[in-house]
């Protein structure tokens, strides 16, 4: 245990903090993106299937059920090792923003699903009959009240997110936990496993907290208008 | 003269339901049309038909002569309608004020300030201008109602709809939504249709009154005949029961 945590572990990873930050960077970068991307996908797609077209409502209904049933890593092996024998390499970070976009968006896409289907049915009518099209009804009146509760359930998603960027250390990514783990095997670096694994676990928090954090807030301050 | 609302052998059929059967009727320009009867029969429905929240399963509508569709339901309901509900359906994530300027800001394209003094002109009618910052859920079933009365008429709309305007209301709030219907009754222009069991509100503003039951116009005729002289027994027995309370 004593040697675990060693002087001279803690200043191993020191010296090679630049390989720690650059891990973070990277993870930070996926993060983002597949975000924003898993966002979009998860409104266009709760829409489809929240909406009364027939046809859209199936494609929705495939692309959640598939995406859902079907381990992450095995779609990021797919799509980056399947580009790169045809020749068509996206390269690791995109691989990596796009697998894990479209994989939470299919988790995004019930999260809008579940908080569409909470609004009451008066609030479409009341919409509709002052004459406001679908894209009016949704933008003005359904989404801005869905914010409050899905709210969490996107926070969970999103920090999930942040932390499946660990996956990309299949296609060999440069993702904070690739770094990490090759650093604690590397032939001149090996053996700082505790410093190593705790200074990782502390840049995801880093990441996650703050972001679960502000969403409560946020979240506390649109329900401040219930009680008044 | 063209008829502003006119339904012309309306079906409705949900499911196995049959809620409508060529319902016909002809509502004029600002008539105050109030239609009475059970529940199930239909009287709902027949107004929901008239701004295609339902659309008839069979039959047709039209508004100021022009048949209504769903591609021009938009449009038509812009230009013409707006409707009050039983459970006042008022926007709880925006206050007062911006509840009564959102569809004239968004879809009439009439700048916000302008919108503002429209809004606070039918607060004032309400009598709710000191509401204009509170959220609907902090106001009682009474006031939410009338602000959406004032919502609605920011519209500006020829046509009025109400829904069972002061059915979800405690009877102590009710005066107050019916007094600014009878305000807006004797004062204005709109064409109103409303739907209400309230044999009183009816007495006092209605051109005519009609009896639906399942599905179907029974009889029809002014507040006076309708009241005092019905023919159907059916109605007669209604009206007996309701008021007698």
């Amino acid at each position: 245990m004593e040697s675990l945590f060693s002087e001279k572990a803690w200043m191993l990873v020191w010296n090679f903090r630049g390989t720690f930050l650059f891990g973070f960077l990277n993870t930070l970068e996926v993060a983002v993106f597949a975000i924003l991307l898993s966002l979009c996908l998860g409104l266009m797609f709760g829409l489809m299937s929240t909406g009364n077209k027939r046809s859209l409502k199936f494609l929705a209904r495939c692309y959640v059920e598939f995406i859902q049933n079907t381990p992450l890593l095995l779609q990021i092996c797919f799509l980056y090792y399947a580009l790169s024998f045809s020749g068509h390499s996206i390269g690791i970070v995109a691989s990596g923003i796009i697998s894990i976009g479209v994989y939470h968006g299919a988790y995004m896409s019930e999260v809008f699903r579940a908080g569409i289907g909470s609004i009451p049915k008066g609030q479409f009518e009341s919409a509709e009959a002052q004459g406001f099209g679908y894209a009016g009804v949704m933008r003005y009146v359904i989404l801005p009240q869905c914010i409050k509760i899905i709210l969490p359930p996107m926070t969970c998603q999103i920090v999930n997110l942040t932390k499946n960027t660990a996956v990309l250390y299949i296609i060999g990514g440069a993702d904070l936990i690739s770094t990490t783990y090759n650093f604690v095997t590397g032939v001149n670096t090996g053996g700082a496993y505790g410093p190593a694994y705790l200074v990782c676990g502390l840049m995801f928090f880093v990441i996650c907290y703050p972001l679960s954090k502000l969403a409560s807030i946020w979240e506390q301050s649109l329900k401040k208008r219930d009680v008044i | 003269m063209t008829a502003m609302i006119k339904l012309s052998n309306i079906n409705k059929v949900f499911g196995d339901l049959h809620v409508l059967k060529d319902v016909s009727l002809e509502v004029a320009e600002g008539e105050k049309l109030v239609i009475i009867g059970p529940s199930g029969s239909g009287k709902s429905t027949t107004v929901r038909c008239m701004n295609f929240l339902e659309v008839p399963t069979s039959g047709k509508v039209f508004i100021d002569g022009t048949e209504l569709t769903v591609k021009n339901r938009l449009k038509m309901i812009r230009e013409n309608m707006s409707m009050v509900f039983q459970s006042f359906n008022l926007y709880p994530h925006l206050d007062v004020l911006h509840n009564l300027t959102l569809a004239p800001v968004k879809i009439h394209h009439i700048k916000e300030k302008e919108a503002e003094e429209l809004a606070m002109h039918y607060l004032k009618v309400v009598g709710l201008e000191d509401k204009r910052n509170s959220y609907p859920q902090a106001l009682s079933g009474g006031q939410q109602q009338r602000i959406a009365i004032a919502r609605a008429l920011c519209q500006k709309s020829r046509i009025m709809l109400f829904d069972e305007p002061t059915s979800a209301l405690d009877p102590e709030t009710i005066q107050e939504v019916l007094d600014v219907m009878v305000k807006l009754a004797k004062e204005s222009n709109i064409t109103m249709v409303v739907v209400t069991h309230e044999m009183g509100f009816a007495k006092q503003v209605a051109d005519r009154v009609i009896f639906m039951e399942d599905g179907r116009v029974v009889e029809e005729g002014t507040p006076e005949k309708m009241f005092d002289h019905p023919e159907s027994d059916r109605v007669k027995q209604f009206l007996g029961k309701i008021l007698k309370h």
